[in-house]
């Protein structure tokens, strides 16, 4: 049960309009377990020591030069499902250019420019309000092949990385308005519910004169649970 | 109080092998420890190796130490050296996977007994909207295995999938651990 009530706001793992999850998808159930000092514990804390945040997306391929394309400001807070703010949190990025294709040596289907001075990746460890910040471009659609002319709606991946193993999560940021959602099946593997939570909002406010263009997309990672070592000294 | 919803999982997709920064291995070559070696392959529903896979691994030190703030035991920290952390991509062309590390000490468990060393593997790929939880026990480990708290919540004809297989016992003992997402075998996940 708690398995359903968890799973309650992912997609399935099983979601045949998404053709790739019908071999990749477990048929068993979960095993719930009572979690330990492993579960308790996460790469979050080591990564915010040993890394530095790596946030200009549109300087970072160390070129001299800028990327093309409208320049955007995502930011955001990620926080528990108690809405209190989650620091130490490795955020990580990765995003197609301006013309929708990646700097992947996988990308061969689809004929769009690539720009020398765009790598599409960065990262950053979120601050004691939990806030996170990156300045990037805007990414293009683009194609790919589950369906006939299938086209992905614009994104940004994004990969969590907190203090404890349950906050792990890898999502996808997308945006307001575009018509591509609607017949997206990855998007709408997702619960209906839930589905907005992973389309940032438009901000103003955070939108720069003659700059760049600001988005907001706060995170809601699952919460601990509660383990017999955080009743005192353990044992 | 009402809780807010989770922000929903998606797929990892097939980019991230180029644009996600390599972290290859959670102990550093002057880590204090015993080396080993795991490879293995992710198998999908139909016995193919899942070529665009991303294996996690987050383990404790040689002492079974967690680099981690919650891990606030008497023993000395981990080594500067170590993160316990580490992420490699399965083989374009065999799907395979392998990295070195060192053998994870003995965690305490929540009885006040010893888990036994284990490394926990979050598993995600194109065609997968949510990561996978598991973990790999050693095969040499028997003792250690028999009274690990977790192991005993999982079904006892489903434990086998999580125990890795001495290969070579040579100079850099190397473990072999398949991850079956589907069908027969299907590896044990977990619900954190």
């Amino acid at each position: 049960m708690g398995m359903a009530e968890k799973l309650t706001d992912h997609p399935p793992f099983l979601y045949r309009d998404y053709r790739s999850t019908v071999l990749r998808a477990p048929r068993k159930d979960l095993v719930e377990i009572v979690r330990t000092l492993s579960e308790a514990t996460g790469p979050g804390p080591a990564w915010a020591e040993l890394n530095d945040d790596d946030t200009d997306l549109t300087t970072n391929a160390g070129t001299g030069g800028e990327a093309l394309g409208s320049r955007t400001i995502v930011t955001g807070r990620v926080l528990d499902e108690d809405g209190e703010p989650v620091p130490g949190t490795l955020v990580e990025i990765w995003q197609a250019n301006a013309a929708g294709r990646y700097v992947h040596w996988r990308e061969v289907e689809f004929p769009a420019p690539l720009d020398p001075n765009f790598l599409g990746v960065g990262q950053c460890v979120t601050g004691d309000d939990g806030s996170y910040r990156f300045l990037t471009i805007r990414p293009g659609p683009y194609p790919w092949g589950n369906h006939p002319n299938a086209w992905r709606p614009a994104h940004i991946h994004m990969s969590l990385l907190g203090s404890h193993l349950g906050a792990r999560l890898v999502t996808q940021m997308y945006f307001p308005g575009d018509p591509l959602l609607a017949i997206d099946p990855i998007f709408n593997a997702a619960p209906e519910h839930s589905r907005d939570r992973m389309i940032s909002v438009y901000d103003h406010d955070l939108t720069t004169e003659r700059w760049a263009l600001g988005y907001r997309f706060d995170v809601v990672l699952a919460g601990p649970r509660a383990t017999p070592f955080e009743d005192g000294d353990g044992g | 109080m009402t809780k807010r919803m989770l922000t929903p999982s998606q797929t990892v997709g097939p980019y991230f092998s180029m644009q996600l920064k390599p972290v290859v291995v959670p102990a550093g070559p002057d880590v204090p420890g015993r080396r080993i070696r795991v490879e293995g392959r992710v198998l999908d529903g139909g016995g193919r190796p899942v070529e665009d896979a991303l294996v996690e691994v987050w383990q404790a030190d040689a002492a079974g130490r967690y680099r981690h703030p919650a891990d606030a035991r008497d023993e000395p920290p981990p080594d500067d050296g170590f993160s316990g952390y580490g992420r490699v991509h399965t083989d374009f062309e065999t799907g395979t996977f392998r990295f070195t590390t060192v053998m994870p000490g003995r965690v305490p468990d929540p009885r006040g007994g010893l888990q036994a060393p284990h490394l926990n593997l979050i598993v995600t790929a194109r065609g997968m909207l949510l990561h996978l939880h598991t973990r790999l026990y050693f095969g040499d480990e028997d003792e250690a295995n028999a009274e690990d708290f977790v192991l005993a919540q999982v079904p006892a004809q489903r434990r086998p999938t999580l125990i890795a297989r001495l290969t070579d016992e040579g100079e850099l003992p190397t473990y072999a651990f398949d991850i079956r997402l589907q069908g027969d075998g299907e590896t044990v996940f977990f619900d954190l």
